[in-house]
């Protein structure tokens, strides 16, 4: 895109936009660290990603004040208004996704407590996605990518995939012994966290699609385009 | 909403210079429509097309037409002043007469003999006043100098002379330009209160008041008219480069 005349214009832009690359980088390394935590049955990691939250709240705070100060002293129209319109939304969903990423640690605390149970395999194929999904959406923002885009927000029927299978594994596995049920409602718990997270990752794709074609998103378009992809 | 104004197929030339190329455009009645771009892109000559206000420059002519009520402005038959008389205008900088506050605004009344008395120009004077948003401020001082007023109460009191002679349309041009904020937006105000009677044509080179006061923005370049449309919409998706490139200040 040309530039602005008034370069310190396009610096404020840039800065809102490296604020929720920086942001959305953090937290895909949270989801990471935590989704290891419960593999791993590693506390101290699942503790790490608990005590990080408040580096990604802050960040969160950053992009308001930045994008409020813009909305104030630069009054952008027409596409910044809309990137600065879906960087606040952004970066809200980023910061759920976060706590998503908390949720998970905090059942890695929890399954400590208990006693050995059985692995149930899946749970790092499940979050693959969904990071891919964050990935792609961030690089969507970024680059005005609307088939990215609309791409990620189709990824998300993948997780609901993934997450219905593990479900059943994790039955299989209660079924299987009683004793396995707390353990396997934890596991349970964490795999619904990672299935949220391809949801938000879904309507930062949607905030994508708005931003750059100032439309707003109907599923019915995604779903018309979806041969397209 | 019917069309006040209906511009169609208007080239304007000045000498040998062409200043506006095939431009085509309605004003709706009881809408105040924004014409904005950079200097030079034709925004004021299309303005002072729509009350003839370009006869009075040497060497120029048009081609296309200008229907007010369906009816061409340039048609032969048409009498210049009592156009002006249906389509006022009020200028960048304020330019009351060098007469009383009164004499101002009874101006106008005067000339085109719109009353029987002194009673009733009395009462044209005060609604109008009114109207502008002036009267309370000045019904003590009616009989003093205009020009001890300030640039605000000013320019509202050019928008008073402008209204008493009873017109269909206004046209403004740039009429904030030399105003502090708070008199900016007493004239914004005064804008959109005057759309219940008028119609409204501005020019402004302040795109966020072009944004608060129209109900349709057209863009100008280079004497194009670029695009033109609902006014959210053009300042959240406007569908041209130019336009975006212009209002979003990536204008090279």
């Amino acid at each position: 895109m040309i530039q602005h005349t008034v370069k310190a214009y396009d610096e404020d832009l840039k800065g809102l936009s490296a604020l929720i690359r920086h942001m959305g980088e953090l937290t895909i390394e949270q989801i990471r660290k935590a989704t290891l935590s419960i593999l791993e049955r590693n506390d101290i990691l699942a503790q790490e990603v608990i005590d990080h939250d408040h580096e990604i709240n802050l960040l969160e705070t950053k992009i308001d004040e930045l994008a409020v100060r813009i909305l104030a002293l630069r009054q952008p129209l027409a596409s910044d208004l809309r990137m600065v319109i879906a960087a606040l939304k952004i970066s809200n969903q980023v910061e759920r996704i976060a706590d998503y990423a908390v949720n998970i640690a905090k059942r890695t605390l929890i399954l400590d407590e208990m006693p050995p149970f059985p692995q149930v395999e899946g749970l790092s194929n499940l979050v693959k996605i969904p990071k891919q999904m964050i990935e792609g959406a961030l690089t969507a923002f970024e680059t005005y990518d609307v088939d990215l885009a609309l791409e990620v927000w189709h990824m998300d029927h993948k997780v609901d995939e993934f997450y219905n299978d593990y479900l059943s594994k994790i039955f299989d596995e209660m079924i299987a012994d009683p004793k396995n049920v707390g353990p396997c409602t934890q596991l349970l718990f964490a795999a619904k966290n990672i299935e949220r997270i391809g949801d938000q990752a879904q309507n930062i794709a949607e905030a994508v699609y708005t931003m750059v074609t100032g439309k707003p998103f109907k599923e019915s378009d995604a779903l018309r385009n979806a041969s397209k992809i | 909403m019917p069309l006040k104004i209906d511009v169609k197929n208007l080239n304007l030339f000045y000498g040998d210079k062409q200043a506006l190329f095939n431009v085509s455009l309605g004003f709706p009645e009881f809408q105040t429509t924004a014409l904005m771009g950079p200097s030079g892109c034709g925004k004021s000559s299309l303005l002072r097309c729509l009350n003839r206000l370009n006869d009075i420059i040497p060497n120029t002519h048009i081609q296309g037409n200008v229907l007010l009520d369906n009816k061409d402005i340039y048609a032969s038959s048409v009498d210049v002043v009592e156009l002006r008389t249906h389509v006022g205008m009020v200028f960048q900088k304020p330019n009351p007469f060098p007469r009383s506050i009164y004499e101002n605004v009874a101006y106008g009344p005067r000339i085109h003999n719109l009353f029987k008395d002194k009673t009733e120009l009395d009462k044209i004077v005060e609604k109008n006043l009114e109207w502008a948003g002036l009267w309370t401020e000045v019904k003590d001082r009616l009989h003093q100098p205009a020009t001890r007023l300030s640039g605000g109460q000013q320019q509202r009191l050019c928008i008073a002379r402008a209204i008493a002679v009873n017109p269909e349309v206004i046209l403004m041009d740039e009429p904030t330009s030399a105003l502090d904020p708070i008199a900016t937006a007493k004239i914004e105000e005064l804008i959109d209160e005057l759309r219940e009677k008028f119609t409204i044509v501005i020019v402004t080179h302040n795109l966020q008041q072009a944004a608060r006061v129209s109900q349709q923005t057209a863009f100008f370049h280079s004497g194009y008219l670029v695009e033109a449309g609902e006014t959210g919409r053009l300042f959240t998706m406007p569908q041209d480069e130019r336009t975006q490139g212009y209002i979003t200040g990536r204008y090279g």
